[in-house]
């Protein structure tokens, strides 16, 4: 049930056990998070409480510099940090993976009437007290003509997976709106509650193109703070609005600053210039000096993003189960977390986040076991042949491995790799490109052997990964997605349409735990760890908290404030 | 002089269509695209991307796409940024006035340093000065830039906190005190190979002219030492450098490039290190082409200043 402030909590679930049906939708997609180790670095303490009105700035480094403000286009992770603070969603997801409500007054649930039995009628309320940066009231209309824009042919919109299902939008009310689903499609939840950032119609309904107009570089939306100015290649500044219709903000002022090499954005961080490091946050070398700085505090926070070997299961050598499971065995994952990573991030063996409610628990756990991992091969007929490479039918079991070059880590990852599978006769040779070359049609054509790469594989919070896993979703293939391992399996295609069709989260947990146990047993990918994130924050400033749910750990900005 | 000047910009205007020409095709063969950083989001599936490179005409063919692009640039418009929708002259503006500040400060510290070292040491062959600065010298050309900027962080703003870690100003301030207090150390920086080829340049032009019977001659008819320097050396040793100065502008933004990332210093070098990281097409061709444009300009005033400045030299 909702709380007074609307807000579904996570609590309830304990009480329920297993929940039915009809209560999906009441508990949210994430509404069973089991633990959050993320938030255990977190701040927990709030000294002091908040201001009555804003107070100070804060200067957040970034190691990227946003330039997409409009939140519907095609961006990175740090436009989302700009977008996060000028817009509103109908309703966020929280660090403990609850549905909150933003502008909708309510989540829609089957209880309360805000879905249809079947999930293919949606009825959203609004809250009428909400008013855009210009003083414009926000209304329905204002959702339909986001929720159209994105459908709109000549619009480059982002994405309209989810949304190429939504049809006959009907406002009812300034303050309602109704409409059907194509198909039933449970993500779509999360979906919306992610990056669906409604826009204001009043502006973009008179530009006469959608893609260019004075809005992109000065937008205007409902969100806690307003836009102030962009100084290209050095920083963007947004300004409290006060007239907000949640809680917050507690700071006059945010200023995102653009800083490109980590190293020198940690030493600003560290001189004081800058009062949190936001995106790429601090690296894994610095993680151990930084946690001895004076007045700083470092939050270390797992991310959903899953860093592992994709391998190309079209490409020789690796269509063989044999190889991909022996070349698992013969990963010292340890000594690369240990030795690389500073011990910082988790070992993992799926796709879903270990704190979501997805989470399967109990999937094998890897083992360093270079004599299994020889065996394995041995009994699959590949042998030592000249040079210690085994081969088997004249194909030899030597591959490139491909990463973002300069990405430091990973290349000495690589190397590590390279020695532990040699080790078993397996050749690797590095193919390094820089990130504009590499994640181009080299990735997403599958034209690689094999990738370190890290995946955020959740839809906010949801683990539908049809577009990463399904069948026809393999861009190499002609499909519709980006399932760039080429991994093709009429069992995960149909837990995958079932999962997509069910709105009960017993139901969906069982489906996606299935799921993850045959992904773990096809070795699609070859998991290495759950990601992570080193972010400094100045002492005194509160209210930062992590949320895995979100790209961006700067989401709620809205809730920082000077002690 | 009038015609000479016509013949250049005429080999000028040539020399602009082959590099724009030879700029576009490597660009574009160059793998990777615009929407590559999209790729590895869980945001847009291959769908998507298809759709959006169809939506920026990035699907046509690439003879199409530059005279499609050469036509509208001949018009003045130089096109948008992929990354944020601006007209690439306006990105480039709004970059230009950082990197100029950069640029004109360095060179004013360079030239007034490099001219005096070079002098001194010419004056002062072989001795204990002069080789320091030689070697000194050649310290400062084999450093590499972004090291020393890390050091000069490491010192000035880590250990000793005079100086600010980078930014071109403290937000909210902007005063003219705190400009300059962030300008020092980029433009140190960014000075100090400049300083170094420009004392070695002195220097050996300075060398060339003092050697000269017509200074002995000054010697012997017992006109002042300070004048003989600086009115009848220093004028003629001077000469050679101005094809110098014509010549630094792409040795300096190459080097504003490194200054500016190691001091986030938000001028057109790490713009173009940005635009080019995300393929943004028409920014790349922008500042190709606008720094093509800036080095043509710079060698034909230096060769026409030199025909002024000295009278011996006749062009056309």
């Amino acid at each position: 049930m909702a709380d007074s402030t609307g807000k579904l909590g996570v609590g309830r679930l304990h009480h329920l056990g297993i929940p039915t049906r009809r209560q999906f939708f009441q508990l949210g997609a994430g509404a069973a998070a089991l633990t959050l180790p993320g938030s255990a670095f977190a701040q927990t303490e709030r000294p002091g409480n908040p201001p009555d009105k804003p107070r100070g700035q804060v200067i957040a480094a970034l190691s990227q510099e946003p330039t997409v403000f409009h939140p519907l286009m095609p961006g990175i992770e740090v436009d989302q940090g700009v977008w996060w603070q000028v817009f509103s969603l109908l309703w966020f997801i929280d660090p403990e993976g609850n549905f909150v409500p933003d502008l909708a007054r309510e989540v829609p649930t089957i209880e309360n009437g805000g879905l249809s039995a079947d999930g293919l009628t949606w009825k959203i309320k609004l809250r009428s007290d909400v008013k855009w940066h210009d003083g414009t009231p926000f209304t329905a209309d204002d959702v339909k003509f986001s929720l159209e824009l994105i459908n709109d042919p000549n619009f480059r919109a982002r994405s309209r997976v989810g949304h190429s299902l939504v049809k006959d939008i009907e406002v009812v009310a300034p303050d309602e709106i109704h409409w059907r689903m194509e198909a039933p499609y449970s993500p779509y939840m999360s979906i919306l509650g992610s990056l669906t950032f409604i826009v204001p119609k009043h502006i973009l309904e008179k530009v006469s193109d959608p893609n260019a107009s004075p809005f992109h570089n000065a937008p205007v939306g409902t969100g806690p703070f307003r836009w102030g100015e962009r100084v290209p290649g050095d920083h963007i500044l947004l300004n409290a609005y006060t007239g907000y219709h949640g809680k917050g903000p507690y700071v006059e002022r945010v200023v995102f600053k653009y800083i490109p090499d980590l190293t020198v954005l940690y030493t600003q961080f560290r001189t004081g210039q800058v009062d949190y490091t936001g995106l790429q946050g601090i690296l894994p070398n610095f993680v151990q000096e930084a946690k001895t700085l004076k007045g700083r505090k470092i939050v270390v926070s797992s991310t959903s993003s899953v860093e592992h070997i994709a391998p190309n299961l079209e490409f020789g050598p690796f269509a063989d189960r044999a190889v991909r499971e022996a070349l698992y065995y013969a990963i010292n994952k340890q000594a690369i977390i240990d030795a690389l990573y500073y011990g910082l991030p988790t070992q993992t063996e799926t796709f879903v986040p270990q704190q979501a409610w997805s989470f399967q628990q109990g999937l094998p756990q890897h083992k360093y076991d270079p004599a299994k991992a020889n065996t394995l091969l041995d009994a699959a007929g590949w042998v030592r042949g000249s040079g210690g490479v085994r081969e088997k039918n004249g194909v030899k079991l030597e591959f490139t491995n491909s990463t973002t070059a300069g990405s430091a880590v990973r290349e000495q990852c690589q190397q590590l790799l390279i020695q532990d599978w040699r080790a078993i006769g397996a050749a690797m040779r590095v193919n390094n490109m820089p990130a504009a070359v590499i994640w181009g049609d080299f990735w997403q054509q599958s034209k690689f052997n094999s990738v370190i790469v890290g995946v955020n594989f959740m839809l906010g919070s949801d683990p539908d990964v049809t577009p990463r896993f399904g069948s026809g979703a393999i861009p190499a293939k002609g499909g519709r997605g980006y399932n760039t391992y080429q991994y093709q399996s009429a069992e995960a295609d149909r837990l995958l349409a079932q999962g997509a069709k069910q709105f009960d989260l017993a139901q969906r947990k069982t489906t996606y735990g299935e799921l993850q146990k045959l992904i773990r047993s096809d070795l699609a990918i070859l998991p290495l760890f759950q990601g992570f994130i080193a972010e400094g924050v100045k002492e005194g400033l509160q209210g930062f908290r992590p949320n895995i749910n979100t790209s961006i750990n700067s989401w709620n900005m809205r809730e920082w404030y000077w002690a | 002089m009038a015609r000479y000047v016509l013949n250049r910009l005429a080999q000028a205007a040539m020399l602009l269509v082959i590099v724009s020409a030879i700029g576009f095709a490597i660009l574009h063969l160059a793998p990777g695209g615009p929407l590559s950083q999209f790729a590895a989001s869980a945001q847009m599936t291959q769908e998507d991307l298809d759709r959006v490179t169809r939506q920026l005409g990035l699907d046509r063919p690439l003879p199409i796409q530059y005279l499609d692009w050469f036509g509208r640039m001949l018009k003045g418009d130089w096109g948008k940024s992929y990354r944020d929708g601006e007209a690439v002259l306006s990105v480039i503006s709004s970059h230009l006035g950082a990197t100029l500040e950069l640029m004109t400060t360095a060179t004013i510290i360079a030239v007034l340093l490099g001219c005096w070292i070079g002098i001194s040491g010419a004056l002062r062959r072989y001795s204990l000065f002069d080789s320091l600065a030689t070697v000194g010298a050649m310290i400062a050309l084999s450093i590499p830039t972004f090291w020393f900027g890390l050091v000069t962080i490491y010192v000035f703003s880590v250990k000793l906190g005079w100086l600010p870690a980078g930014n071109r100003e403290t937000v909210g301030d902007g005063s003219l005190p705190d400009l300059l207090h962030h300008l020092i150390a980029p433009a140190m920086v960014l000075a100090l190979v400049e300083t170094a080829m420009w004392g070695r340049f002195m220097r050996s032009s300075m060398l060339e002219v003092i050697n000269q019977d017509y200074i002995r001659t000054a010697r012997a008819k017992g006109i002042p030492e300070w004048r003989i320097l600086t009115v009848h050396a220093l004028r003629n040793a001077l000469l050679p450098m101005i094809t110098v100065a014509g010549l630094q502008f792409p040795t300096l933004l190459g080097g504003a490039l490194v200054a500016e990332t190691v001091f986030t210093w938000p001028g057109m070098g790490r713009l173009f290190l940005d635009s080019i990281g995300y393929r943004d097409y028409p920014v790349v061709m922008g500042i190709l082409m606008f720094s093509a444009m800036m080095v043509l300009i710079g060698s034909l005033l230096a060769d026409m200043l030199y025909a002024v400045v000295d009278p011996r030299i006749r062009v056309g």
